[in-house]
């Protein structure tokens, strides 16, 4: 009897075992989405000739047919390694400088700019479109960093609360710190988030080095919720979570009100929430892309820079990252219309947050949380 | 007895080979010869304030939970009911949700505007929330009680099993009350499980991450918070190595002490089938006692779950729909299958590989020579490692193998292994010598005495090893994520892509990706306590 | 045949065995006696291979078993607390050594069946070793040990934990069942109880302080123990501490002792009836001035008005006579073995027939 326990179970134990390895092996794939897994032993990262592999972040997304476009034309197939969140990917490329795990990096943004060229990972590559690019998102004069997508990090509100209760919603971030928006806002840590430290860029962009300290303590006086991430501000804080929160406002992207319709399976033709969008109460992000210094295929990786500043590419950013194409007259998605653009968002020199940045964080975190 | 050299190896080239090697050159490269991390550290009192609130909420948290879990482990050890395994099953699904999900969850029950307020405020005719608990240092003992029930339950209930109750028996006879007999009596035979368990959830909640950075919030920080803010957003490396080889230290000195106790606690305990020991609740007092408990542990573990999927039905079937939908026809979609089919996959090439390389590991530890003392805390070592760290590690030594799809189950191997060497261990050091030795007599090989007499009676704990390196596998995240290839995502990678973008669709994506996680994870669990060989064998 | 040949052991600095050296003849049951903890389970696991000696050799049937694994051995070993397999029914644990012969599912059955009724446990196949009795647990793990037909089985104290009178079934049953396996070459049994001993075995070795102190058939132990140790391990409690003077005359609390022929010139010295390692002519010139013991056999002594004077402090009934524990005005105790019964507190005189001379 118990014999026969024993090796059913044993006999069990190895046919999952064979089940699941079987699954997970490509010849009989089940499924249409090519998976490639090896059948023994690791990858070798070198890639053969024709393969291009490109670092990134785990927000990056893209249409299927878009990329599909690009392998054909130029004749590669593409690997997208994503290493964690944008910060934790940049550092990832910059440890493995000596021998690189890929041939192009995708989203570093203006908050982390410094710290990419101080680094000196990124080889200079100017695309012939580049010409066309505002010259606000050019960042970087030698080019080894191109801007491919820009948004903006402001203040949403939840509509429905502050007609409930007939106030206006804040307009400026002076209004956070007046009585009548005690204990509504919520904003992420600058340490961790980064539309945390997006949004501490524009206090001190809006109130300069020497003042922004003030309007936070104020705003830690009037009750302001901290939290790491967010995902925790944005789901469980807010009143228009539904999952507990109730706070009002929450520091948030410019077009997560239209994607708050976008993704409500029709169910809102409304946005839920606004934007605060007075003078300095937004900060622009600013996404750049960058060959690699000793990629094994920098032709490749060239042409995908080439190929991220193509109307193609740009057209299909709003939809897949919710954000904005940098080439001017790209052509947006209609549910963009809900989404707002501050007028003059906050303005921080590159050169003033390489200095400071670390130095701002840590006198925030002094004055607000300890 | 001698030790057991060559089953060493194994564990140990593993170890060496993944752990060790990249931690080394992280750290090297982070000092890079100069140790001003570490004289930062010593000079600034705040690393020194984070370091004892990580001790002092890992030990108030760590006691909490064997305060709430041991009566349920004494109810699952000593009493028969119907669903016991289903039960069980339940109670290790909070060990596998990500920190992200529980949070909403805690925060749709406990927040100002979430059920359970809402509900006393009607209720009470109260203006205000009368609970006011998340960013506190409740909601975190809350959470890690939530979240290491299952290893007490487990690692405890599994050893009490098994305890000859003659004994408790001959202490009542002998004139002792209940009370006296468990402190005197049984609590002693259990101890080495005890310790076991309490060790390992003392170094969870000392290594916490989530839980403290996302419903501690940002003013409450652990060691390991600290790491990850300095490595990630600061790319202080110098700081962060400091601090790694602080918690390091730390968590090295914590196993070895414990570890050291746990092996001094250890006796041939007669151990007896669980059929005879275990017996149905009788009297009304028992039946009160063993429902009441199991009813409250429900009530505890499973309100989070059950709003998470209550939740996940808020638009019918409708998120459940969408998952299969790659409306935006993004590059990045997962068909919801596939995210399961990966985790699974990782999940059974983990079970081999902790299973295999923890029981290897632990029987060189039953020997107790001097190199098992120092290598019993060394085993433990990668629980106690930031996986941020460990993850820049593999970047820097690993080569032409990070890219490597086995690095996932590797990750999570490290992270279970430690579980599995924990819930063998004791089990392993009470099987009375003389039964091996009885049957090489009567002309067993040493290999085969393994298959007849350890494996058989270890069954039950490497079941529990076997659960355990499941759950961490199924629900790891902070690791996978740094090393997890974008075209194999496991299920925690996909719940945080779509937890990465606002609207409601995105949420209730995540939330009924969570439910597929806990009704996968609680099949299997079932299906592998099944496995357990026979209900009249150990 | 199993031959030992000078074994030692040494446990932690100490040595536990000091050159044991033991021949068990075939179709013979050997009993090693001795206190516990006096290193006898050592020999048996030394016998077994489960540790090593530090030195000397154990060959059976002239084969140097040094390097044979213990699973090879064809040894059997019954183990004190039996270990029994917890996970396995009564059934299973019998047919474990046979499995690992592979013998067929016909041949196992048929031989457990067997085993199982030699043990006298017919019809308790399926039964969880856990739920039997003390006793029966015992004659399961005798049937275990037999089945895989040893050829040496070596039992330690199996008997251990019984209570006497189911002892003393077993014992009994145990000399007949073992004498009755024709495959067993022979028996090596171990405890630390004399009667147990004396039922079972063919021969006794007697082990004190990691040596052998006598070896012999139990009579032959009986009638001459070879030291003071040997007769006190074997029951006998009229010991006194001896001295041989310059002239021949043994000192010992109860009086003065000269050889048999002195005492036949000289009526009134008491005679000594035998001195092992001593012979009259050394003991008559005085030449061996060494401490001995006396020993003195309870039915050596008759009560009488003359002789030692003594007072009876207890007198019970035992097997047809009546023994007596009686203590001389010198305050030695003596037990003796007389036919009628004592009054408690009578005052009575010891004559002693003859006292042995043993070496201390």
């Amino acid at each position: 009897m118990n014999k026969f326990y024993i090796v059913s179970a044993l006999a069990l134990i190895a046919l999952a075992l064979i089940g699941c390895a079987a699954a997970g092996t490509p010849t009989p794939a089940p499924t249409a989405t090519p998976i490639t897994m090896p059948t023994a032993g690791p990858k070798p990262t070198i890639p053969p000739p024709g393969e291009l592999v490109v670092m990134t972040h785990d927000s990056f997304a893209a249409s299927e047919g878009v990329i599909k476009a690009f392998e054909t034309t130029a004749n590669v197939k593409l690997k997208i390694l994503k290493s964690g969140d944008a910060g934790a990917a940049l550092n990832k490329a910059i440890l493995a400088k000596s021998n690189p795990l890929a041939d192009a990096f995708f989203g570093v943004d203006n908050t982390f700019l410094s710290r990419a060229l101080n680094a000196d990972i990124f080889e200079a590559y100017k695309p012939a479109s580049a010409s066309n690019l505002p010259a606000a998102f050019a960042l970087d004069p030698d080019f080894k960093l191109t801007p491919t997508d820009y948004g903006d990090v402001c203040l949403n509100y939840d509509r429905a609360y502050f007609q409930k209760k007939t106030l206006a919603p804040p307009q400026t971030l002076d209004d956070l710190t007046k009585p009548q928006y005690k204990s509504l806002t919520v904003v992420e840590n600058p340490a961790t988030s980064s539309p945390g430290l997006a949004f501490l860029l524009a206090t001190v962009g809006q109130f300069g080095k020497d003042k922004y300290l003030d309007f936070w303590k104020a705003l830690r006086a009037n009750d302001v919720l901290v939290t790491e991430g967010w995902e925790d501000a944005y789901y469980a804080k807010s009143s228009w979570g539904g999952k507990g929160g109730d706070r009002p406002i929450v520091v948030s992207y410019a077009t997560s009100p239209a994607a708050e319709v976008f993704f409500s399976d029709g169910k809102l033709k409304e946005p839920p929430t606004g934007n605060v969008l007075g003078d300095g109460a937004c900060f622009r992000q600013v996404e750049f892309v960058g060959v690699l210094k000793g990629a094994k295929n920098p032709d490749a990786a060239r042409k995908f820079v080439d190929f991220m500043l193509s109307a193609k590419f740009q057209e299909d950013v709003p939809a897949q990252m919710f954000v904005y194409p940098v080439m001017p007259g790209t052509k947006l998605p209609a549910f963009f219309k809900f989404a707002e653009s501050p007028k003059k968002p906050a303005v921080v020199s590159t050169a003033d947050i390489n200095a400071n940045r670390d130095a701002w964080i840590k006198a925030w975190t002094d004055a607000v949380l300890r | 007895m001698k030790t057991h050299r060559p089953a060493l190896l194994l564990p140990l080239a593993f170890l060496a080979a993944f752990y060790v090697y990249p931690l080394a050159a992280i750290l090297q490269t982070s000092f890079s010869g100069d140790t001003r991390g570490l004289a930062e550290l010593c000079a600034d009192a705040y690393y020194a304030r984070v370091l004892a609130f990580t001790v002092f909420q890992a030990a108030l948290s760590t006691l909490l939970t064997l305060v709430v879990a041991l009566p349920a482990a004494y109810i699952f050890a000593r009493y028969d009911f119907r669903g016991a395994r289903v039960l069980r099953a339940l109670t290790t699904l909070p060990f596998l949700m990500p920190t992200i999900v529980v949070a909403t969850a805690f925060s749709a029950l406990f927040g100002p505007r979430g059920s359970v307020n809402l509900a006393l405020m009607q209720f009470l005719q109260l203006d205000q929330p009368p609970i006011q608990i998340l960013n506190t240092l409740w909601v975190i003992l809350l959470a890690h009680t939530f979240y290491n029930f299952t290893i007490v339950l487990r690692i405890v209930g599994g050893f009490w099993a098994n305890l000859d109750p003659q004994v408790e028996n001959a202490a009542r006879v002998l004139g002792a009350n209940r009370a006296r007999t468990f402190l005197h009596v049984t609590l002693p035979l259990i101890a080495p499980a005890i310790v076991a368990a309490a060790l390992l959830v003392f170094i969870f909640d000392f290594t916490s991450f989530g839980v403290v950075l996302i419903l501690g919030g940002p003013r409450l920080a652990t060691l390991e918070v600290e790491i990850y803010r300095q490595t990630v957003n600061l790319f202080n490396l110098p700081i962060a190595a400091a601090l790694s080889l602080a918690q390091l230290v730390c968590t090295f000195a914590l196993m070895y002490v414990y570890t050291r106790l746990q092996a001094r606690l250890a006796q041939p305990l007669r151990l007896r089938p669980q059929a005879i020991v275990k017996r149905k609740p009788q009297r009304a007092r028992e039946k009160i006692f063993v429902w009441g408990y199991l009813t409250a542990m429900l009530v505890f573990l499973m309100t989070p779950l059950v709003s998470v999927i209550a939740a996940s039905f808020e638009d019918g079937s409708g998120y459940y729909a969408e998952l299969f939908i790659n409306r935006r026809g993004s590059i990045m979609f997962v068909p919801p299958m596939e995210a399961v089919r990966n985790s699974l996959f990782f999940a059974a090439i983990t079970i081999v590989l902790a299973v295999g390389l923890g029981l290897l590991a632990a029987y060189a530890l039953v020997s107790q020579s001097r190199a098992a003392r120092i290598l019993d805390p060394v085993f433990m070592l990668p629980l106690g490692t930031s996986a941020v760290t460990l993850g820049f590690g593999f970047i820097l030594a690993l080569g032409n193998l990070r890219a490597s799809i086995w690095l996932v189950p590797i990750a999570h191997a490290l992270i279970a292994f430690p579980f599995v060497v924990r819930s063998l261990l004791p089990m392993l050091r009470s099987i009375q010598p003389q039964l091996r030795q009885a049957a090489q007599i009567l002309g067993a090989s040493p290999a085969r005495v393994w298959r007849e007499i350890d494996l058989p009676i270890v069954a039950r704990a490497v079941i529990v090893g076997a659960v355990f390196a499941f759950t961490v596998s199924m629900g790891e995240f902070g690791a996978t994520a740094l090393v997890a290839r974008p075209e194999l995502p496991t299920i925690p990678l996909a719940i945080y892509r779509f937890l990465g973008q606002p609207g409601l669709v995105n949420f209730g994506q995540a939330l009924a990706l969570s439910t597929i996680l806990m009704v996968v994870s609680a099949a299997a669990i079932v299906a592998m306590e099944r496995l357990r060989v026979g209900e009249s064998e150990f | 045949m199993l031959k030992i040949i000078n074994v030692t052991k040494t446990y932690a600095g100490a040595p536990l065995l000091r050159g044991i050296s033991l021949t068990i003849n075939d179709g013979e049951i050997m009993c090693l006696l001795g206190s516990s903890g006096g290193g006898k389970t050592t020999l048996l696991r030394i016998i077994a291979g489960l540790e090593p000696a530090d030195a000397g050799e154990i060959f059976f049937d002239d084969q140097n078993m040094r390097d044979a694994p213990i699973h090879q051995r064809g040894f059997g070993l019954m183990f004190q607390d039996l270990a029994l397999f917890p996970h396995k029914n009564v059934f299973e644990n019998v047919a474990f050594g046979l499995r690992m012969q592979s013998a067929s599912r016909a041949e196992i059955r048929a031989r457990v069946n067997e085993m199982l009724e030699l043990v006298g446990l017919a019809g308790f196949a399926a039964r969880d070793v856990n739920n039997l009795s003390g006793g029966e647990q015992q004659r399961v793990a005798l049937a275990r040990s037999l089945a895989p037909r040893p050829r040496l089985l070596m039992l330690d104290e199996p008997l251990g934990a019984l209570d006497r009178i189911l002892r003393e079934q077993l014992v009994a049953d145990l000399r007949a069942i073992l004498k009755r396996i024709g495959t067993l070459r022979a028996a090596l049994y171990v405890t630390h109880d004399q009667d147990e001993a004396f039922a079972i075995a063919d021969r006794i070795a007697i082990i004190h302080a990691g040596r052998i102190a006598q070896i012999g058939a139990a009579a032959e132990l009986y009638r001459a123990p070879a030291s003071a140790f040997v007769a006190r391990f074997l029951g006998m409690t009229n010991l006194f501490p001896a001295r041989v003077c310059a002239d021949g005359r043994v000192e010992t609390e109860l009086g003065t002792f000269v050889t048999a022929s002195e005492a036949k010139q000289s009526p009134s010295e008491l005679e000594i009836a035998s001195a092992q390692s001593f012979d009259s002519a050394s003991l008559r010139s005085g030449s061996h001035l060494a401490m001995t013991s006396a020993l003195i056999r309870p039915d050596r002594v008759r009560v009488g008005a003359s002789g030692v004077p003594a007072r009876v402090e207890e007198c019970t009934f035992r097997a047809g006579r009546y023994r007596a524990r009686v203590v001389t005005d010198r305050g030695a105790r003596l037990t003796i073995e007389i036919d009628r019964a004592l009054a408690i507190d009578a005052r009575v005189g010891l004559e002693i027939e003859s006292v042995e001379l043993l070496p201390a």
